[in-house]
């Protein structure tokens, strides 16, 4: 069986396995609703697009010199719902506007985190690295947590032209999250500026350079916690990773960024396999190697800042998962980096399920190791690992 | 070689790299002057060697001496400070990987595989130039791939992990992966290190076949025998450049060895294949006062030494003295004994008879007139009597006389060892059996 196929048939069943595994979730919490009536819910709230129509009310008025103002119209696609099965507004309301987003969010970080961490596995033809080895999760804490301890400095209104003042202080939110995400960014680039010399990035200088700046950002974090004071609390709880509080439009933000990045990922698996032979070997095959790790490292950098930056450092995923789905389907990437991604996601929601189902609620990241790290232990006494 | 002998020779290849056929014409590999430094250590300099169509190039030389390295500047992971390297006419910097990939193939000594993938799986990546990105395998691609595997003898472990075959295995792996390619230039870095003698040979007749079939393949090999046997030209690296470069019988001489190698070789002839063998010996010899030894032996002090004896026994001795450099004659020995032969490939002066004939007197003459000239007569094995092997002859030992015409006469035992052999040479008066 091809490569290809074996992974289309993977990734088919781990797919179906997420819709179950949202499904399930979606059911679960503190309002009792039933799968079928969460199902409902949720085929209600699919729309299609169904037209465009426009609105009298306008994104905004334009003021020219030497004419009054026009209002601009508005266009908007006009959506249809396909279903509308009879459901409970209130459990509607809670399946759709609560959990499936928040669901969605951990399908999505889950997904990204395990299919960086699968491709930084291969880089680094290690199996202990996982996405944050080079600076990118402590780069989006230091974001992140600068965001929380001064949120006040980082927002202002502008004066524009022709538009007015505008105000472009970000919702705090966003605010973490953008900055959580090019904290992510800058890190990553950093330690692949450190790396470089010449032209060449050798994955071991890559490695070393990654550890000393996450060490170094470690300190700006612990530095940043001692002036935190009151904010204290929401460091500890980001740095631990969470999922709650999702909205629709930060799916939508994260949805619109990992897919693009991953099919990147997926033309480059190919790629991946050969340069585990050593970058000689793969350069003696025709791997175009600098370039092909730049690829690499960029698109991996981007979907764990992409994945980081809202639900914060969500460990284990990304270290566990490929390893999980290397030791089911192979070494493989072409069938490893879909299937361990779909299984992240799938892990990711279950994991955020058990953190919120208790009474307490947990940050995922605890969920995360508590569940995994014996699972992992499970497998590896049951399958003998070759080398590290 | 014409073109349409080429495309023969590659018929039942599948899928060419396109450099087979649209040769640019030049060598498959040419090297000019090429100099590699790693920081301000110069580690080759000034190295040419080129590999043509139908001929497989032997690299040797000793440990270090630039044989790894003119091999990664070849295959593009090396940026050489000067010099040029060209692939199939063009030059290897003008090159993409990609491209370059599709005109040579390389056998590394081993890989790293941090992860297990199946033997199959490692040798499809040999396709890799060859596919587009988003091009799977075709029928071409699973032909080369299977024939590849078959010729490299490992389709019976093909579903096997990489991480759980043997180094020899993994080898084979390696050889096939670079079949694989389908490129019409190959390079070896010790593709037999690690095999067992049988698959070594398969190995290496196996790249003789594809040479044959209008290939051409550099390869380093450490073996200087298997050097021989299989190479077309041999380029010896030392001291950071090529020290000779020709047909083996050229090149592979105890000179040339001495030299290159810093070591003394005696270099004989191969009873099975023909080809020359290599002895080679500890320059140093014997433990003690290297530095004095050094100085006072080998090619610094060379003697006229006369030989006396017969047998194995004798033409070891004679292999090594030859090995240290000194100049021999050998006599009077029955033709075609072993100590005739090997004299005869230490390029001695030799006077046989025929066996078991009594010794005429012209050969007594000749050989008493060898040994007069020489510094010293040696005889194996108490060579002037009592030993089975000696010529037989009248009832006194023509050999007594031979013996008797030298300046010094030195007896040494059949079981003598190397130091005190080379010992005995050079302390004038020494005598074995005496100590």
């Amino acid at each position: 069986m091809s490569a290809w196929r074996r992974a289309s048939v993977w990734s088919a069943g781990l797919a179906a396995a997420l819709g179950v595994v949202i499904t399930v979730s979606a059911a679960i919490g503190p309002a009792p609703i039933s799968p079928a009536e969460t199902v409902k819910a949720v085929l209600n709230a699919i729309v299609v697009p169904a037209g465009i129509e426009t609105t009298a009310a306008g994104i905004g008025t334009l003021r020219l010199p030497g004419v009054g103002p026009l209002t601009l119209p508005g266009v908007d696609l006009a959506y249809a719902s396909p279903f509308a099965y009879p459901v409970d507004d209130v459990h509607a309301r809670i399946v759709v506007g609560v959990r499936l987003p928040r669901i969605l969010m951990a399908a999505l970080v889950g997904f990204a985190l395990a299919a960086a961490g699968t491709v930084m596995q291969g880089f680094f033809r290690n199996p202990m690295a996982d996405p944050s080895i080079i600076g990118v999760s402590s780069g989006a804490a230091v974001g992140a947590v600068a965001f929380i301890v001064f949120p006040t400095a980082l927002s202002a209104t502008v004066t524009l032209p022709l538009i007015g003042a505008v105000d472009v202080g970000l919702s705090y939110g966003a605010g973490v999250s953008l900055f959580a995400f090019v904290g992510a960014l800058a890190a990553a680039f950093g330690v692949y500026a450190i790396a470089t010399r010449h032209g060449r990035t050798p994955v071991a200088t890559l490695l070393l350079a990654g550890v000393a700046v996450q060490t170094f950002l470690g300190a700006v974090i612990s530095y940043l916690q001692l002036q935190a004071g009151e904010s204290l609390r929401r460091i500890v709880a980001w740095l631990m990773g969470h999922l709650s509080g999702a909205s629709w439009s930060e799916v939508a933000a994260t949805a619109v960024v990992v897919p693009p990045l991953f099919v990147l990922l997926l033309v480059y698996a190919r790629d991946l396999n050969v340069l585990l032979l050593g970058e000689e070997e793969a350069r003696g095959l025709g791997i175009a190697v600098e370039r092909t790790k730049r690829i690499l490292l960029g698109a991996s950098a981007l979907i764990t800042a992409a994945g980081v930056a809202f639900a914060g450092v969500i460990g284990f995923v990304g270290l566990i998962v490929p390893h999980m789905l290397r030791l089911v389907v192979g070494p493989d990437h072409r069938v490893l980096l879909p299937t361990a991604a779909l299984a992240g996601g799938s892990f990711l929601v279950a994991a955020d399920t058990v953190a919120r189902a208790g009474s307490t609620e947990l940050p995922v990241g605890i969920v995360t190791a508590a569940v995994g790290a014996p699972f992992f232990i499970y497998l590896l006494s049951n399958r003998e690992v070759h080398e590290l | 070689m014409s073109a349409d002998e080429r495309a023969e020779g590659n018929e039942g290849e599948a899928s060419d790299g396109p450099s087979a056929t649209d040769a640019g014409g030049g060598p498959l590999v040419g090297v000019t002057d090429l100099t590699v430094s790693f920081g301000d250590v110069p580690v080759v300099a000034g190295v040419d060697l080129r590999v043509e169509r139908g001929e497989l190039v032997g690299l040797v030389g000793p440990n270090g001496a630039g044989k790894t390295t003119v091999l990664r500047a070849i295959k593009g992971t090396l940026a050489p400070d000067s010099g040029e390297v060209r692939l199939d006419g063009t030059a290897a910097a003008d090159l993409s990987a990609r491209e370059a990939g599709r005109r040579v193939a390389s056998v590394p000594q081993d890989t790293s595989l941090a992860f297990d993938f199946r033997v199959r799986h490692v040798v499809e990546m040999g396709r890799t130039p060859h596919l587009g990105r988003f091009d799977g395998h075709g029928a071409d691609d699973d032909r080369a791939v299977r024939e590849a595997m078959d010729a490299a003898g490992v389709a019976r472990f093909a579903d096997r992990s990489i991480a759980e075959v043997s180094g020899g295995e993994r080898q084979r792996v390696l050889l096939a992966r670079a079949l694989a390619q389908g490129t019409p230039a190959l390079l070896l870095d010790e593709p037999t290190a690690s095999l067992d003698a049988n698959h070594a040979v398969r190995t290496l007749e196996l790249v003789r076949d594809l040479v044959d079939d209008g290939r051409g393949a550099l390869a380093a090999i450490h073996d200087l025998d298997v050097a021989a046997r299989y190479c077309d030209r041999i380029v010896v690296l030392a001291n950071g450049g090529v020290h000779a470069a020709g047909p083996p019988g050229e090149v592979l001489t105890a000179d040339a060895l001495r030299a290159a190698f810093d070591a003394e070789a005696f270099v004989g002839r191969n009873p099975a294949t023909g080809t020359p063998a290599v002895t080679a010996f500890d320059a140093v010899g014997a433990a003690g006062a290297a530095d004095e030894r050094d100085a006072d032996r080998g090619g610094a002090d060379p003697r006229r030494l006369h030989v006396v004896g017969s047998g194995r026994d004798a033409a070891r001795v004679i292999a090594r003295l030859a090995a240290a450099g000194h100049e021999l004659s050998v006599g009077v020995v029955p033709e075609g004994d072993a100590a005739a032969e090997t004299a005869r490939d230490a390029d001695a002066e030799i006077v046989a008879a025929p066996a078991f004939e009594p010794v005429g007197a012209e050969a007594r003459e000749a050989a008493v007139a060898l040994a007069s000239d020489a510094d010293a007569a040696i005889a194996v094995g108490g060579g002037a009597g009592g030993d089975g092997t000696r010529v037989e002859g009248d009832r006194a030992d023509p050999n007594a006389a031979v013996l008797a015409a030298a300046d010094r006469a030195i007896e040494i035992d059949r079981d003598v060892d190397d130091a005190d052999l080379l010992d005995a040479v050079r302390d004038p008066g020494g005598d074995l059996d005496s100590t």
